[in-house]
């Protein structure tokens, strides 16, 4: 009777100390995953404040003006960010319109059609695709693509696109094969391969339940795609969007290869025009202490501008799930 | 910008901290255009003397930075400081090699040295006041080429550079309408509607030869290289002159190199019958009163050997060795200013 309650009693201590070691196995586990997640935080944050510390000449001088400015004149310090600005977001602008169909149609073909011996040699292509390095696709830009899109390309566009009313200028003027319509083109094809990987896993998803009763029922593969798939993943479809323009805003090399690199807004798509990575790129190694500190706004805005993007993407996603909830 | 200064300085230490453990290198950093030249002097000279150099290149204005941060004993630039700036920091500048910046063309039915160009016409070129290659004013000076009815295509640096600091210094003394709107400086607000900027010597060379009816600049060796069609110039004495070694030369003869503080003369629109009007200096500076007395004392002396033994180098990647008489001076009336 004794020896058992002392031997139960054992038994607890022991127990008790290997609930205490696993409980403070989890503490430290917890602790340490939460510092290597503050660590995120606290680069975050040490970037953004040091971009704000040396872009402050900048912001002073010029205020917020600086972001409509139209100007980038290094010798009389005269700065603005529209030129930057508006050649980032078109080039992305660009980039998307292309790319979304197209990995869209990709990501469908390999998830619903495509045969099955085709589909993992088609999947590492696309995968392959991805791990090209920018400055292969910027060299590819300029030397291969660009005299081809000069010689042939945009003059097809010009006398077709060219002529229609509205968005005929769009597509005037000098056609050298390098502008900001060659940067969206090479800037689709990079992101290309992200936008379709993910959204190909994410179609994959799909419970084939759901897929076999709408097939079931009589629904053709695009009346599946579009009352199944796309609604169960939107969220994800969303995000590999938004993964894709995030690359193509912060594109510096293939950019800078293929923009033209001039410091001017034009109403034609085949100007040359600027981005903001491709004029840090550019400028960062001459720059003095003001012209300096005006690169670093310009880093800024780039930030703000990824920022902004991201937190949109996530609101869509968040309104999209409500309005599906108030439907059922 | 405080933080950025830190983390060069930092860098350079860390780079400095490295070379300071094998024999003690000479520090360099500054213009890319001297890049070439330094590299095959100091490969040669490490032969001779087991000191080699370490030169950055990484521009002129991070040059003047990195010597001002005292993190290298030389910087490199292509843009001379003023006297003042020089005064005022306690330092000495003086030139090491001379080159040439030409103008290149793409142009169908023009090989290398026919299309015959005037400093005004390139500035109305650069300008956009010139748009069209038929134009009447580029027809009038080449006579005998028929000239198409094309549009032209201007190409610049994108990055900031000490050619275009070369360049628009030319601009800049010929056309007065580029003084008054443009300027002169290693990065400037290109006023030609149809303009498109290249990155590097090797970029603006590429974009010439892939956009055809385009016009750009670049330093000689490029287009050598590259065997682009450059132009031949009108220089001051009215008299259009191939870019050569010859006219690279003559443009510096005449110079007067102590008119200025700091040697910093401008090499452009000389006078005399052979000069190439495009031509530039590149400089050296360094501190009167060196924190690391010996390492300045290194660089001079690879510096005194290149100048004595470099010129059959420098010709061989297309630069011109300065005159004897020139380097004498720089070592008699120069160098003495730097506390040994």
């Amino acid at each position: 009777m004794n020896a058992s309650a002392s031997d139960s009693g054992l038994l607890d201590q022991k127990r008790l100390d290997v609930v205490k070691r696993q409980r403070f196995q989890d503490f430290l586990f917890h602790k340490i995953t939460l510092s290597f997640s503050l660590l995120v935080l606290a680069a975050l944050a040490g970037i953004l404040i040091s971009l704000i510390i040396t872009a402050w000449p900048a912001f002073k001088k010029f205020g917020l003006e600086f972001i409509w400015r139209v100007e980038w004149d290094i010798i009389n310090e005269e700065f603005g960010a529209a030129i930057a600005i508006f050649g980032t977001v078109v080039s992305s602008g660009i980039a998307l319109l292309i790319a979304v169909p197209l990995s869209f149609g990709i990501a469908l073909f390999l998830t619903e059609t495509c045969p099955v011996w085709l589909r993992r040699p088609l999947g590492t292509a696309v995968e392959l695709l991805a791990a090209v390095p920018s400055i292969i696709y910027g060299m590819f830009g300029l030397f291969i693509f660009a005299p081809l899109f000069a010689e042939y390309g945009q003059p097809a566009m010009q006398s077709t696109l060219g002529q229609m009313p509205l968005i005929g200028p769009l597509f005037g003027g000098a056609m050298n094969g390098i502008g900001i319509f060659a940067a969206g083109l090479i800037l689709a094809f990079m992101i290309l391969p992200f936008i379709a990987a993910v959204m190909r896993d994410v179609f994959e998803i799909v419970p084939p339940i759901l897929r076999e009763s709408a097939y079931g029922v009589g629904c053709t593969t695009w009346e599946v795609v579009r009352y199944v798939v796309l609604p169960y993943t939107q969220q994800g479809v969303i995000g590999g969007i938004m993964l894709g323009l995030g690359r193509a805003l912060g594109e510096t090399m293939a950019v800078t290869f293929v923009i033209g690199n001039s410091q001017r807004i034009s109403s034609s798509l085949f100007a040359p025009g600027s981005s903001i990575a491709s004029t840090l790129a550019n400028e960062f190694g001459e720059a003095d202490d003001f012209h300096l500190s005006t690169l670093f706004a310009l880093g800024f805005l780039l930030f703000v501008i990824t920022f902004v993007v991201l937190a949109l993407a996530k609101i869509l996603i968040i309104r999209t799930e409500r309005a599906k909830g108030a439907k059922t | 910008m405080v933080s950025f200064k830190k983390f060069l300085t930092a860098a350079a230490l860390a780079v400095g901290v490295a070379t300071s453990a094998q024999a003690a290198d000479i520090t360099g950093a500054g213009a890319t255009f001297p890049y070439p030249i330094y590299a095959k002097w100091a490969e040669e000279y490490k032969k001779v003397s087991k000191v080699g150099l370490n030169y950055q290149s990484i521009g002129s204005s991070g040059g003047i930075r990195q010597i001002r941060a005292k993190t290298v004993t030389f910087g490199g630039t292509d843009a001379p400081l003023p006297g003042a700036d020089l005064d005022k920091d306690g330092m000495v500048q003086f030139p090491t090699v001379l080159g040439g910046v030409v103008p290149i063309v793409n142009l169908e039915g023009f090989k290398p040295g026919e299309m015959r160009l005037t400093g005004p016409v390139l500035a109305e070129i650069f300008m956009g006041s010139i748009s069209k290659w038929n134009d009447p004013k580029i027809a009038a000076i080449n006579p005998s080429k028929k000239l198409p009815d094309q549009a032209i295509t201007v190409v610049h640096r994108a990055d900031g550079s000490g050619t275009t600091f070369i360049f628009t210094d030319y601009l800049n003394e010929v056309s007065k309408a580029w003084a008054d709107k443009v300027g002169k400086g290693a990065a400037v607000k290109w006023p030609a509607a149809s303009s498109v900027g290249g990155k590097g010597n090797e970029g603006v060379a590429a974009n010439v030869a892939r956009v055809k009816g385009s016009i750009g600049y670049v330093e000689f060796a490029y287009a050598k290289k590259n065997k682009i069609a450059h132009t031949t110039l009108e220089n001051r004495n009215g008299i259009f002159v191939e870019p050569d070694d010859t006219t690279f030369a003559a443009a510096a003869a005449n110079a007067d190199w102590f008119s200025v503080p700091g040697m910093g003369i401008s090499l452009v629109n000389q006078r005399g019958t052979k000069a190439w009007p495009i031509t530039g200096a590149t400089f050296v500076l360094m501190y009167k009163n060196p924190a690391d007395k010996a390492a300045s004392n290194e660089a001079l002396k690879f510096f005194d050997w290149s100048f004595k033994n470099g010129k059959k180098m420098a010709e061989e990647l297309d630069y011109v060795a300065l005159p004897d008489s020139l380097t004498k001076a720089i070592t008699e009336k120069v160098w003495p200013q730097i506390a040994r």
